[in-house]
């Protein structure tokens, strides 16, 4: 092989490893560092276990516990946010994963809208029910006539009575 | 001196009542609650509801990756709740795909693998370890495991041709024959 040759594949052997270099540390800042336990622990904390009801992530002894804290470790490095993480897990386990409701909307206010629409419904139909009616109130009441006794025997006790009265 | 007093002045009945709604409204669901824990996994005898399944990739259905269980009529349908992290399911890993093995080319019955709140990554590990090739994919948002109301995993749910549910195995298979045993009346 001649000398040109030689310095020729040198030169490419270099070029190669130099681009895998570059190619390598591309790679690395993309992924990002990897992440502490405190920082995985930060977004576990707002999740919950899925097996074992109202226990947060981050405290929860189980081995699905531990694979999702995994899994949350993975996708900080992969640069996902805090917002995107709860979002699938919200998305892929359920509602119930994430602590907060997604639609915070949907969750808070509209129970308590219908809390008050029913209170307001219920306190205008106990006011109605307890008010007489506008039409019944301009009624003339009616006087109970006297009773008038024929009654011969009756007529005589009242006359008796007011005897001894 | 002589005291004065105030007159207590009553709670506005609208304030009451909003209460009494609100407790009321409490107690309701937490009833609800009790009632549906008190109920139990869907019982043998009830129709089950069309709902569909993506697969994990590599685990497809005749290269489907997306299936619905109203796809699978004139089909028995066996429905194998799991997890990687459950050990329990590690007992019986090896009888289902032993079984799917078995029924699989008379294309009378189909095995469909629900993962249960996991993570793919150690799915599949869990998959590989088992060499199980059943059609596999993950319960979404746990919808599928909530409609069959299940208690924990492994559960495994034996579904008719007609798509009527026949038989609820609560805990992992011991035996081949146990599987055999509840789909071969199936099949008749």
């Amino acid at each position: 092989m001649s000398k040109g040759k030689i310095r020729a594949t040198q030169y490419a052997i270099f070029l190669t490893l130099l681009a895998a270099l570059f190619a390598t540390l591309s790679i690395a800042s993309a992924q990002g560092p990897e992440p502490t336990d405190d920082e995985v622990n930060q977004i576990a904390k707002k999740l919950y276990c899925p097996v074992c009801e109202n226990t947060p992530l981050d405290v929860c002894p189980t081995e699905a516990c531990r694979q999702w804290r995994e899994q949350i470790r993975e996708m900080l490095i992969e640069g996902k946010t805090e917002e995107e993480i709860i979002d699938y897990f919200a998305v892929t386990y359920g509602e119930r994963a994430a602590g907060d409701p997604r639609d915070k909307l949907r969750a808070y206010l509209i129970p308590v809208v219908a809390i008050l629409a029913g209170t307001i419904l219920l306190v205008r139909a106990l006011q109605m029910w307890k008010k007489p009616k506008a039409a019944e109130a301009v009624i003339p009441a009616i006087e109970p006539k006297p009773v008038v006794h024929h009654d011969e025997y009756i007529a005589r006790i009242e006359e008796e009575l007011k005897k001894r009265n | 001196m002589a005291e004065t007093t105030t007159p207590r002045r009553a709670v506005p009945l609208w304030i009451q009542i909003t209460i009494w709604a609100f407790l009321v409204g409490l107690l309701a669901i937490v009833a609800m609650g009790l009632n549906r824990a008190q109920q139990g996994t869907v019982q043998p005898g009830q129709k089950i509801d069309d709902f569909s399944l993506t697969l994990y990739s590599g685990y497809e259905l005749d290269g489907k990756t997306e299936i619905r269980l109203s796809d699978l009529r004139g089909k028995v349908v066996v429905l194998n709740f799991w997890a990687s992290w459950c050990k329990p399911c590690e007992q019986e890993a090896t009888e289902l795909q032993e079984a799917w093995l078995e029924y699989q080319p008379g294309g009378e019955v189909v095995f469909l693998g629900l993962d249960y709140v996991d993570t793919e990554t150690d799915a599949r590990v869990y998959l590989k370890k088992f060499s199980i090739t059943f059609p596999n994919g993950p319960d979404l948002a746990t919808s599928i495991s909530q409609y069959f109301r299940i208690r924990g995993v492994p559960e495994t749910y034996f579904i008719d041709k007609e798509g009527v549910l026949r038989y609820v195995q609560v805990g992992p298979f011991v035996s081949i024959d146990q599987i055999r045993a509840q789909i071969d009346p199936l099949l008749k």
